[in-house]
């Protein structure tokens, strides 16, 4: 557990020293990355407006705090994306990488989360301007606060063990973008991505209970923003927890035979 | 002394789907898929001993690679059995991955943006080495290497070279016991090679490590390896002392004459080349000793070199006569 401990920590040095190399261009993504909530954030906040001042229980302060939130859970669960996998696969970098004493998915967390670092600083002058703009509401407890901190570390491997596991399809076959594809939708539509999950149908909502893509969005979004009992925060805690176990539990199935088909041809 | 590589008759086969060219192939291929079984490596066995450098040579193809990849945990064999360090590579078990390294020429594993002092950093977190091993290793190998000013700039601003002995450093920090190699001096300049292999045998030399090396360079296998191994389209051709490969394949020698006399050399092999004073024969290799004396009694001899051909030309040899046993066959 040591050696993995300073393995992260070195990984993550690494990782924040080469985003610093390229920081204008992480600033460019983030700034593209944020212009995707702006959108809903003035199409609801209209909305809410236009109804009253209140749409699905939220109203036009808590909305704007809502996507104001996103754009930081968005960074968070940001992680190496199956397209990278499929990459690394067909390039060969998987090769060199399986000559270490260490699964490649530490090396992917590890990596990502010292460009989240760097990223996280990028985004509060952002935010900073999101605020002043869109005026949120927002008025979290200490427990929301605490719970959120910890929920979108959660949300991270969630969505890294997610993304990890669907790059590993690569293994079997080359053209896998469809795969993807379908992934990104059902998790724009059931993760609270989207639109917080209040404003779905009841079904919408039952349904993505079987699916970890709110336990990476939804849950540490409303932590904060929302006003959950304290029971919802510790079994919002509690489902991300199954959520990682089953990940890393079908993560270690999948390898052991993925990584059997791995021809390594030409490279 | 028990063998530290242990393969016997170890298989790699690849099924590709194969199908002719144009619509109405592609439509037939929809139902029924035509697949060939290729075989990459066919039952090879070999045993290597600790500290021992041996050359693992074949043409392009030939399933050196792949065997490499199969030895060092990559690949997992179609059958026969692998040990290597009384391990089973395809386990992939860390405690043997910390013992062993493959350098591809082709292939880096460092950090492209960073100078490769962090790269360096991030194999001692990897291999869990000791910070005092880590340091006087690394400096060691530096040293070894002229990297000093090397080391601080961003790997991306290094030359091929530079950055294939930076490479070396970062591979062999963890001071591995079995070394995999496959084409390290690949597109290096004359002198770039020469340190890189004198880097491998001084690793060899201190640290008794075992070394399997590919390559295309004969001067590399000729300054390193006192013991090759010849594949051919997945079969093992020859396993021995180099010497005895070319002593197998070779059935000239090469006499260079130095010559103050006028003769007719003909009357001893043919003649490769001649001008004033200077004459090259090419006689058989088991008459070479019964010519040399003739020539030193009959002619006005001033110096007498005996050459054998050029390992390229041998190991050229082995291939076209493999080559054309196959096509007899």
């Amino acid at each position: 557990m040591r050696r993995l401990f300073d393995y992260y920590l070195t990984n993550m040095r690494i990782s924040i020293q080469e985003q610093f190399q390229y920081r204008a261009s992480n600033y460019f993504f983030m700034i593209g990355m944020i212009a995707e909530p702006v959108i809903y954030l003035v199409v609801w906040t209209t909305l809410a407006e236009n109804q009253g001042g209140v749409i699905g229980g939220y109203t036009a302060g808590s909305i704007a705090a809502y996507y104001i939130v996103w754009t930081l859970v968005r960074n968070m669960n940001l992680g190496q994306s199956p397209f990278g996998w499929e990459r690394r696969i067909q390039h060969g970098r998987l090769g060199m990488e399986l000559m270490r004493p260490l699964h490649p998915v530490h090396g992917d967390i590890s990596f990502f989360a010292g460009w989240k670092m760097v990223m996280i600083l990028m985004w509060l002058p952002l935010a900073a301007a999101l605020v002043l703009i869109f005026k949120p509401t927002l008025n979290p407890t200490w427990l929301q606060i605490v719970v959120f901190a910890i929920a979108i570390w959660g949300a991270y491997l969630i969505r890294a063990l997610s993304l990890a596991l669907l790059g590993m399809i690569s293994f079997w076959t080359t053209r896998v973008s469809a795969i993807y594809n379908l992934f990104f939708a059902l998790e724009l539509i059931l993760s609270g991505r989207l639109v917080p999950m209040t404003f779905m149908p009841l079904w919408v909502q039952k349904a993505a209970y079987f699916f970890p893509f709110q336990s990476s969005f939804y849950f540490p979004i409303n932590a904060l923003v929302g006003q959950p009992t304290p029971i919802e925060l510790f079994s919002g805690l509690l489902f991300q927890l199954f959520w990682i176990a089953g990940g890393v539990l079908l993560l270690n199935v999948v390898w052991h035979f993925g990584i059997r088909r791995f021809s390594s041809v030409g490279n | 002394m028990s063998a530290i590589i242990s393969v016997d008759k170890l298989s790699k086969h690849y099924k590709v789907p194969v199908r002719e060219a144009g619509l109405k192939a592609s439509f037939k291929s929809l139902f029924k898929r035509q697949v060939n079984i290729v075989k990459a490596v066919d039952e090879i066995s070999f045993s290597i001993e600790p500290g021992e450098v041996v050359g693992f040579l074949g043409p392009n193809g030939a399933g050196k690679t792949t065997t490499l990849k199969m030895l060092s945990g990559l690949l997992y064999p179609t059958s026969g059995a692998v040990s290597v360090l009384d391990y089973e590579p395809s386990k992939r078990k860390a405690v043997f991955l910390q013992q062993i390294t493959l350098v591809m020429g082709n292939r880096s594993q460092l950090s492209w943006d960073l100078p490769a002092l962090d790269s360096f950093e991030l194999q001692r977190a990897i291999y869990q080495i000791p910070a005092d091993q880590f340091k006087k290793t690394r400096d060691e190998f530096i040293e070894l290497l002229e990297l000093q000013d090397k080391i601080k700039k961003p790997v991306r601003n290094l030359s091929l070279g530079e950055r294939m002995k930076v490479e070396f450093v970062a591979a062999l920090l963890h001071r591995p016991k079995v070394l995999f190699l496959d084409e390290p001096t690949i597109g290096l300049d004359v002198t770039m090679q020469r340190r890189i292999r004198f880097f491998i045998s001084e690793y060899n030399h201190r640290f008794g490590a075992t070394v399997l090396l590919t390559s295309h360079y004969m001067a590399d296998v000729e300054a390193l390896c006192k013991r090759v191994i010849v594949i051919h389209n997945g079969k093992l051709l020859f396993d021995g002392q180099l010497s005895a490969l070319v002593d197998q394949f070779s059935a000239f020698k090469t006499i260079h004459v130095t010559t103050s006399g006028f003769a007719s050399w003909s009357q001893y092999g043919q003649v490769l080349d001649q001008d004033a004073g200077h004459v090259s024969l090419r006689v058989p290799r088991e008459k070479t000793a019964e010519i040399t004396s003739r020539i030193l009694n009959e002619q006005a001899v001033e110096d007498l070199t005996v050459d054998a051909p050029p390992i390229e030309d041998v190991i050229d040899k082995v291939f076209s006569q493999k080559k054309a046993e196959d096509k007899a066959a």
